[in-house]
């Protein structure tokens, strides 16, 4: 029988301050650095679990659930900060881990209970075994990992979301934030696609953010009985937005790399700085700290380079096939 | 700790500290022995020389050299009996310091939930490296920049290297396969060891390089070499630098290849590439690795597993249904522009060391300084912009 480790399984992991869904005050110490190097400085290794529990499960739509994450150890869920944009990768033992997107937290006033939510589409084995969990079901938890929005660079500026499906999941955190710190930004635009009107994430955070400050714009591909929205896609609401001040406008974009990718061009073609436009890339991830290889695109690891990137640095790659 | 090791400044090579007898090469292992070291050096095994235990100086391949081009690898007998008289074979020291398959974390059950642990910090053997060439201790060195630097250092790589302690060879019989030179990587060992040896028909010249090297030379017998034996370890180590004869230009290879990513070239070696990984595999510097689950029968007992991957495997870049490198063009071409262009942006220093093994081991005979060349000769440097 082999020693067990020095540490216990539950000791927190100490990460850098770093913006959080919060309805705290906006002096909270905002950093765009990636928490990675705080998280694995503290000598806890890369291997490090965290034990977590599905506090809940919010069906959203046909094989997309919302799971809520509660650290065992309470102290561990009170020193866990993470930034919008930013993953975690879940484990299920025996099946494997999965680089998921955290989608939001909830946290009462005095710290207690920190649920972290992730919204997961049922796509393989991973994702697969979680949907058979329930309540009580038991994982573990490594991270926060990647660059993640950058919502410092974005404060009195106009800021456009730009969503298709389910990437409005990583940008939910973000929309929330500067939600909660509406007089630090300009107008704030939401435009969110989705293949059919059934297919709409979190209708009832769209309603909440119209009422604290945001523009929603709704578009489907493709319009069902008793939808009286716009039908075409994410980019077209772009092209066509009014008001618009380039020069002071930032864009967040998820969502489909194609989506992303026409989406960025009409707000190039709008007159937006490149350097302000950014997108949230996906490459298969096992490590998620630059290690294993699998993420590269081009010379970025987009596990730690990202998966949050400007237009500029990024653009070239884009229009490679098969990178 | 040997001063070979990162945490410190790797030195240079000193004057001589003395010559060792050729019969006295026994007495190296046994200092290695007595030490607790766990020896690993070159041996041959299945036709090939590679990296194994090496109990005695029987066991090191004296007297054996090989023949390497692309695509073949045998050994022949030599004429004499030199113990170091050859180049580089498949294995590589990566096997000891990056393991092919290790455990780092555990889950166990525990009625409802799960406890966790990780096995980065398990006890690892301490190694000496026997036979460690010039290209080696730059592989080395590269390695130490991808798995020590940046924001997660790995445990599993650090312990095993900072317990390492390093005995390099100075290559004298370079392979047609090797271009160390274009690299400049080699053939000399300047830094980055703790003991350096020179083999000479009498013996071997033995440099310092390190505070452990030091105190390891003091158990040795050795004595001052002749200015015979000096000139002699000099000329060799000076006709193995001759020797060398091929060439990668490397002149503005970073920009050159990440401006062709389109070129068609990269069509012409796809058809010829298997996708076999061997390159990976040999290469000194490849570092990718997948991590999956070992379990007992009823999941009560979880192991992670890391173990050695390759960008070549099929599913390496597998996401949402299908690989984004589904054809053997992309995979080549994410290998090589990653190996001579990327890792340049990535850790600062190129990935390739110039040990040929790519070349040897490639079952069709790639070698990359052709590839190179050849997209060199048409480049089109277009509308793909090079970054700044």
């Amino acid at each position: 029988m082999r020693p067990l480790g020095a540490r216990s399984a539950g000791q927190t992991r100490v990460l850098a301050a770093a913006s959080t869904v919060r309805t705290a005050p906006a002096g909270a110490a905002t950093s765009l650095a990636s928490p990675i190097a705080n998280a694995c400085g503290a000598g806890l290794g890369l291997w490090h679990y965290q034990a977590v529990e599905i506090a809940a499960v919010d069906f959203e739509i046909p094989g997309v659930a919302t799971y809520q994450l509660a650290f065992c150890d309470p102290a561990a869920g009170a020193a866990y900060r993470f930034a919008p944009g930013q993953f975690n990768m879940l484990y299920v033992p025996g099946a494997g881990e999965a680089a998921i997107s955290i989608s939001g937290e909830t946290r009462a006033p005095d710290g207690s209970p920190l649920r972290l939510a992730h919204t997961i589409r049922t796509a393989g084995v991973v994702t697969g075994a979680l949907a058979q969990m329930e309540c009580g079901g038991s994982l573990g938890l490594r991270g926060p990992f990647g660059v993640p929005w950058p919502l410092e660079s974005c404060r009195g500026r106009d800021v456009i979301v730009a969503a298709g499906g389910i990437g409005l999941a990583p940008l939910r955190a973000a929309i929330e934030q500067l939600a909660g710190e509406r007089d630090a930004f300009g107008r704030l635009t939401l435009l969110y696609g989705a293949r059919t009107p059934d297919l709409l994430l979190y209708p009832a955070d769209l309603e909440s953010w119209r009422r604290r400050g945001w523009d929603v714009q709704l578009i489907v591909d493709r319009a069902t009985p008793g939808w009286a929205g716009e039908v075409g896609v994410v980019p077209s609401l772009i092209e066509r937005l009014q008001p618009l001040c380039p020069a002071r406008t930032s864009l967040l974009t998820c969502g489909p790399e194609v989506m992303m990718r026409f989406s960025a061009l009409a707000a190039l073609r709008r007159g937006l700085p490149a350097e302000h436009v950014w997108l949230s890339m996906e490459r298969n991830m096992q490590c998620a700290i630059g290690l294993c290889g699998h993420c590269q695109w081009g010379p970025e690891f987009v596990c730690k380079d990202g998966p949050v990137f400007s237009y500029d640095r990024i653009a070239r790659y884009l229009t490679v096939e098969a990178l | 700790m040997s001063q070979s090791s990162p945490d410190s400044a790797s030195a240079s090579a000193g004057p001589p500290v003395g010559f060792l007898d050729r019969d006295q090469l026994p007495k190296l292992l046994e200092a290695l022995l007595d030490a607790g070291y766990a020896v690993v050096g070159p041996t041959i095994d299945q036709g090939a020389i590679v990296y194994g235990e090496i109990r005695s100086v029987d066991d090191l391949p004296m007297g054996w050299t090989d023949r390497q081009t692309a695509g073949e690898y045998r050994l022949q007998r030599r004429n004499d009996q030199a113990y170091f008289g050859y180049a580089v074979g498949p294995h590589s020291w990566k096997q000891y310091l990056f393991p092919p398959r290790t455990i780092v974390a555990q889950a166990d059950r525990d009625g409802d939930q799960w406890r966790f642990e990780s096995r980065e910090h398990d006890d690892v053997p301490r190694f000496a490296f026997l036979g460690v060439r010039a290209c080696e201790l730059a592989a080395i060195a590269v390695q130490d920049r991808v798995f020590l630097d940046g924001p997660g250092a790995d445990d599993v790589y650090r312990r095993r290297r900072q317990q390492a302690l390093i005995i390099a060879v100075n290559c004298t019989h370079p392979a047609s396969t090797c271009f160390c030179t274009s690299m400049q990587t080699g053939p000399r060992a300047t830094s980055g060891f703790d003991l350096a040896l020179t083999e000479t028909p009498t013996g071997f010249i033995v440099e310092v390089g390190s505070e452990a090297g030091r105190e390891l030379s003091l158990r040795l017998p050795l004595r001052t070499p002749s200015s015979a034996e000096i000139e002699a370890a000099e000329q060799a180590r000076s006709a193995a630098e001759a020797q060398i004869e091929k060439h990668l230009n490397v002149e503005g290879i970073r920009d050159l290849l990440l401006t062709n990513l389109n070129h068609p070239r990269w069509d012409d070696v796809a058809d010829r590439c298997l996708s076999c990984t061997n390159c990976t595999m040999v290469c000194p510097t490849c570092f990718c690795s997948s991590t999956t689950d070992v379990s007992d029968l009823f999941v009560e007992h979880v192991q992670r597993e890391r173990t050695w991957d390759s960008c070549f495997n099929f599913d390496f870049s597998y996401m949402n249904g299908g690989p984004v490198r589904n054809t053997i063009r992309a995979r080549y071409r994410q290998w090589l522009t990653h190996k001579l262009a990327s890792w340049h942006d990535q850790f600062g220093v190129s990935g390739c060391v110039g040990c040929g093994r790519c070349i040897t081991w490639c079952p069709v005979g790639i070698d990359l300084t052709e590839e190179v060349a050849a997209i060199r000769e048409t480049s089109r440097e277009t509308s793909e912009e090079a970054s700044s």
